[in-house]
């Protein structure tokens, strides 16, 4: 699915925490959305799941105006920075929940869901936990099984504000690779959230750096670092 | 590293002498206060045997009274948990403008003298009252029944339940929520499935605050209530009643009653919480 953000802003109040930005992503990428604490960029994947609604401007999901599509109706699989997994249920049911959640016309049989879940896990190779509290695993599995859980529900894109941020440097990389795998399996449009140069440039096939709610500049990587548009960028990708 | 015959000791520790006499302190405070109190009522009740005591209980006043507090109570306490489900769930979940003057306004209750509430309530709804006097022209007289009754206990026992949660739901923010709406699950479901799991502690923490006060609450009742024998009379104005006509036993018959009751929710309370001491500890880590 390709995403258009036709000049959209999102004001708090008296903060512009968004100039009219604009950005188009094609079908299946993997976009980074890159810049310093404040730069608007989990505002701008909010607005993009349907959890905050931009004071102006449109969101086109392959061509359709989706600005006022409801956050169910979005299908976005959404995770989150602190994971958000349900503290008082199993791995199992935190993945299941989704689908348990469908209206029953749409609802998958106990039987199929279970089958769905053990699959999920197999993806993000901790076959084991399903019967595990969130609390009885570490940031690293717990990671992955909030990106289990917003896969279940077989979403349109895949969004994700800092994946690996509370995590120490070496699961970084590993998760990066993973999250590189799934991404590639699965086809889904991805956009996830990093104030870290080195995780966009090296995961992302498209980096849209921005500053201070707007966007300076977007390019693949390597063009990014030949010709930055602003001295902000090059300021920034040079750390 | 636990060497005792080192002369070395922690930092926050005491020395031995202040410990015995803190401690000393600590359970005197709570033999006089809690437990002399509690004995005594009992030893009153059972003055002459526990033939008159129940005796004291069977009457139709007696019986009257424990009637109309069970029923207050099992309509205040639910009442009152929703509301504060409520109040808390919009306090924590929405910003907006005045929010520190609403969590001020719920304490309220607690900083106002039940007395006080209780005249309130009798001028609002009393018969001389524009709204009273049309309520009991059409038959559903507030003051000196049962509404006036309820609602004046629910008045002074709203807190409870919205103070237990108003911390833990701000504690535990929006995120899960939004996780579950994000995965397709509408409000309803959410509120079922996410919420409430998880601040059942804290609500039934607060509902057991709420039910204890509910049943023992004189002030603002003996203002509303008209304090009728066998009608309105609820277990602590028929204690107060019958203490001041010397009918001593019966009094603490019925104070040891409604004392066990109160101890029964707390003793249930405990058990509680040891049942589900890895599901508190779980829910707390995080
Ligand atoms: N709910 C809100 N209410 C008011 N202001 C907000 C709200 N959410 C974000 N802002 C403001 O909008 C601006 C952009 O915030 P945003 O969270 O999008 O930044 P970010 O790029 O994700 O930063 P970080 O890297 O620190 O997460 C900030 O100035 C922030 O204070
Ligand atoms: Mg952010």
């Amino acid at each position: 699915m390709h995403i258009d953000i036709d000049e959209i802003s999102k004001q708090f109040g008296a903060t512009a925490a968004l100039h009219p930005v604009s950005l188009a992503i094609p079908s299946g990428a993997l976009v980074a959305l890159l810049g310093p604490s404040g730069s608007g960029k989990t505002t701008l994947l909010r607005i993009l799941g349907g959890l905050e609604f931009p004071s102006s401007g449109r969101v086109l999901f392959d061509g359709q105006d989706a600005t006022h599509l409801s956050v169910q109706d979005r299908r976005a699989g959404f995770v989150f920075q602190s994971y958000a997994l349900f503290r008082h249920m199993t791995v199992f049911d935190n993945i299941a929940y989704g689908l348990t959640a469908r209206p029953r016309a749409t609802r998958p049989e106990k039987a199929e869901i279970a089958r769905r879940v053990t699959r999920l896990l197999d993806l993000i190779q901790l076959p084991h936990i399903g019967a595990r509290f969130p609390s009885q695993l570490s940031g690293g599995q717990r990671q992955r099984v909030a990106l289990a859980r917003a896969l279940a529900i077989e979403p349109r894109m895949l969004l994700l504000d800092e994946p690996f941020g509370a995590l120490d440097a070496k699961v970084r990389k590993e998760l990066r690779q993973g999250l590189r795998d799934i991404h590639d399996t699965t086809g889904l449009t991805t956009v996830f959230v990093t104030h870290d140069q080195e995780e966009a440039m090296e995961l992302a096939d498209l980096v849209v750096v921005m500053s201070m709610g707007r966007i300076e500049q977007i390019g693949r990587p390597q063009d990014i670092r030949a010709r930055p548009a602003s001295d902000f960028v090059r300021d920034f990708i040079t750390v | 590293m636990s060497d005792t015959s080192l002369p070395f000791r922690p930092a926050t520790e005491e020395t031995p002498l202040t410990r015995r006499l803190l401690i000393g302190v600590a359970v005197l405070g709570l033999a006089l206060l809690v437990f002399a109190p509690l004995a005594a009522v009992f030893t009153e009740a059972l003055a002459d045997g526990w033939a008159a005591a129940l005796a004291s209980l069977g009457n139709h006043d007696a019986r009257s009274a424990i009637q109309l507090t069970l029923i207050i109570t099992a309509i205040a306490v639910p009442m009152n948990a929703a509301f504060g489900i409520a109040a808390a769930w919009f306090i924590t979940k929405f910003d907006f403008r005045g929010k520190a003057f609403l969590i001020t306004l719920i304490d309220l209750p607690f900083s106002v003298s039940p007395v006080v509430a209780g005249l309130c309530i009798v001028l609002m709804f009393g018969a001389n009252s524009l709204v009273g006097g049309w309520l009991v022209a059409h038959g559903f007289p507030i003051v000196f029944a049962l509404p006036g009754i309820v609602l004046a206990t629910m008045f002074v026992t709203f807190p409870f339940v919205a103070r237990e949660l108003i911390p833990v739901m701000i504690e535990q923010g929006r995120a899960e929520e939004e996780a579950a709406l994000t995965l397709g699950a509408g409000g309803w479901r959410v509120f079922w499935t996410v919420t409430l799991p998880n601040i059942r502690w804290a609500l039934l923490y607060g509902v057991l605050l709420c039910n204890a006060r509910a049943m023992g609450e004189f002030g603002a009742v003996a203002v509303v209530s008209g304090k009728i024998r066998g009608q309105t009379a609820t277990m602590p104005i028929t204690i107060e009643m019958l203490y001041n006509e010397y009918l001593s036993v019966a009094a603490f018959s019925m104070a040891a009653l409604l004392t066990a009751l109160a101890l029964l929710t707390l003793l249930l309370k405990t058990a509680l919480e040891r049942r589900h001491a890895d599901a508190l500890a779980a829910s707390h880590r995080h």
